[in-house]
């Protein structure tokens, strides 16, 4: 008994220093996240510099036509009074700063009486469905494809998805869409007579959004299946995977129990990149497909130099992707416990 | 006319071998050589650049149609009518002819931003990566803030506001600055990470306790042991240059017309699409196919560069 008195008692010890563990472990993370957040604020403040000097280095003016009749220089005077052309650039800057700070990101040059907050938020529910429509086919197909070509490795299943998600990578996403119209609005109507086609263009809460969803998302999931059958074919040749083998479980529990839970670990990591390709690709696709979302303004702001709203959508655009990477980076923690936050 | 190996390894070690060098290469190009698909690329790249140089004297001589001429009496018409072997655009615009055209722009953006990125990038990530500190700091914060910024939302808006006037080479100047912006700190990143690693190599404090100067030590050690990496990434970065120009000018911020651009024809055959499904087609199929062919070679250097796969 003498023995058993000087041990320490397990059932006590152990959990405490396991809180302890998860104690330091979740402060470090929530100082982590703090450090995170505050290093946006340099790099938004940046992205506004950049934007704004690109803006203001530009030669001519906002009010420039191209071609025919100019307007007259009272016009363009009170113009620039309005929008506060007329003060020093870096007063400008400041102001600017000083609106952004207040969720005020002006007035638009090119929509009268319009604010970019309004813009943006008339754009915000087309850009979001077709982004969330988009996420929602990358990470099944994606992960599925890339589990299924490692698992049956050099056979038919692996060359056909290696093969689809080379050729994905390599078509930019406004030609495959481009050519989803050919042969899905145009051929596919010519040939059915009309009967079965999918509309080209345009919104509605149907098949308005397979093609541009799915243009969106060829990409991605080319990417996440590449990565994941990579990841995938690390992980089958690892001994704990032998193991499973050999102490006879199914296929399905190895795969889902050990293979899957190990190699998704890298997949994480890409969900950032994929956040960013989903914003800069609605650009494109709202564009090929006439979706009037942020993507879609933000083009035609940039080709009539409506600098508000381009300001405030590069401002919101960075924001987004500096916030997805930052949800992807402290997900990470959470799935894999080897991370160390630095 | 390598060596043969077991020559080599049973040579005394003579630091004056010109022979290793070429050693290097000419494996690579045997391993490279064996990868079918980037042979297959390499074979589309080089009749693709025939084809860029060849065009305007296939012009001039009459041998193919103008591109910009408008034959009215054959607007949009389908593949092999009226002697035009893939058909017109919306204005009797010869599409062939207008492809093989376009693909002076492609090519020219894909090559020439590299040429550019590659001293900039070379120099940024060397001085980082060899002097660290503070420099090498201030990079990597520099870095993270670029990285924030999506590049192609950057190159559109550098490109809508430093537009010039000009013929299609002077119009690509801008654009070569902005695809070069966006693209140099990716290398910068990888040279340094190249750098950070080399210098703590046995060979590298050798050089230095022999007394190299740090010019003789970045130019004869580190930038040869990490060529094979920087090659790789700038070959990536043709498709992704070529990327960049075909999308700004499919939405109409690139080159102006006449110049015809892959992109552009894109754009334009989207306007009549349902008229000529075929103007659509060849221009997007030729932006595609021109990626492939660069990510083929691209995949093959990879492999053919790699020390680990040498047997």
């Amino acid at each position: 008994m003498a023995v058993t008195a000087g041990r320490p008692k397990r059932g006590a010890l152990l959990p405490s220093r396991l809180t302890d563990a998860t104690n330091s472990r979740i402060g470090s993370l929530v100082l982590y996240v703090i450090r995170r957040l505050l290093w946006m604020i340099p790099v938004v403040f940046f992205v506004i510099v950049i934007t704004f000097i690109l803006m203001h280095s530009a030669a001519g003016s906002p009010w420039d036509k191209s071609g025919g009749r100019q307007l007259s220089q009272v016009i363009v005077d009170n113009l620039n009074k309005k929008y506060g052309l007329d003060k020093p650039v870096f007063q400008q800057f400041l102001l600017y700063i000083w609106n952004v700070l207040h969720f005020d990101f002006g007035l638009s040059y090119q929509y009268q009486g319009k604010s970019v907050v309004e813009l943006i938020g008339g754009g915000w529910p087309y850009t979001a469905t077709i982004g969330v429509l988009a996420f929602a086919l990358i990470v099944p197909i994606g992960v599925g494809l890339g589990v299924l070509a490692a698992l049956r490795q050099n056979t038919r299943v692996d060359y056909a998805t290696v093969g689809f998600a080379t050729f994905s990578a390599s078509f930019p996403n406004f030609v495959i869409g481009s050519l989803m119209i050919v042969f899905f609005s145009v051929l596919l109507y010519k040939w059915t007579g009309g009967q079965f086609f999918l509309p080209a263009g345009g919104w509605g809460l149907d098949d308005h959004l397979i093609m541009p969803s799915v243009t969106l998302a060829l990409l991605p999931i080319a990417y996440t299946a590449r990565l994941t059958r990579a990841s995938t074919l690390e992980t089958i040749r690892q001994d704990y995977i032998r193991t499973a083998w050999a102490k006879g479980l199914s296929e399905r529990l190895v795969v889902i129990r050990h293979v899957l839970k190990n190699s998704l670990i890298p997949v994480v990591t890409t969900l950032g990149p994929t956040f960013a390709f989903l914003v800069t690709g609605s650009v494109i696709v709202e564009t090929v497909f006439s979706i009037p979302g942020i993507g879609r303004a933000f083009v035609v702001a940039v080709t009539s130099r409506d600098y508000p709203m381009i300001l405030g959508t590069t401002v919101l655009f960075s924001v987004i992707i500096a916030a997805a990477n930052l949800v992807v980076d402290v997900l990470y923690v959470f799935i894999d416990p080897r991370v160390r936050l630095t | 006319m390598a060596l043969p190996v077991a020559a080599v390894e049973g040579a005394p070690i003579d630091w004056e071998v010109p022979e290793q060098q070429v050693g290097l290469w000419s494996d690579a190009w045997q391993r490279f050589r064996r990868n079918r698909l980037a042979v297959l690329g390499l074979g589309i790249v080089i009749f693709l650049v025939g084809v860029a140089l060849i065009s305007p004297l296939l012009v001039h001589f009459g041998i193919i149609h103008d591109p910009i001429k408008q034959q009215v009496e054959s607007i949009e018409t389908p593949p092999g009518v009226n002697g035009h072997l893939f058909g017109t655009d919306i204005l009797g615009r010869d599409t062939l002819s207008r492809l093989m055209l376009g693909s002076q722009v492609s090519l020219t953006v894909g090559l020439l931003v590299q040429g550019i990125i590659f001293p900039i990038g070379l120099a940024i990530g060397l001085t980082a990566g060899y002097f660290g500190g503070r420099i090498d700091n201030l990079l990597m914060r520099f870095t993270d803030i670029w990285y924030a910024f999506p590049d192609l939302l950057f190159v559109l808006v550098v490109v809508s506001v430093w537009s010039v006037n000009g013929p299609w080479f002077v119009q690509l100047i801008p654009i070569f600055g902005a695809i070069a912006l966006v693209n140099w700190v990716g290398l910068a990143r990888l040279v340094r990470g190249q750098v950070l690693s080399i210098k703590e190599k046995e060979y590298i404090e050798a050089a230095r306790a022999s007394g190299s100067s740090p010019l003789k030590l970045i130019l004869k050690h580190m930038l040869p042991n990490s060529l094979g990496p920087i090659i790789v990434t700038l070959t990536f970065g043709i498709p992704n240059a070529i990327f960049l120009e075909a999308v700004l000018s499919f939405l109409g911020v690139g080159i102006r017309p006449p110049q015809p651009t892959w992109g552009q024809m894109v754009a334009d055959g989207t306007e009549a699409i349902y008229a000529n499904p075929t103007s659509v087609v060849f221009p997007a199929f030729a932006i595609g196919f021109t990626l492939l062919a660069f990510s083929f070679i691209g995949d093959g250097l990879r492999d053919a560069l790699d020390p680990r796969m040498r047997r």
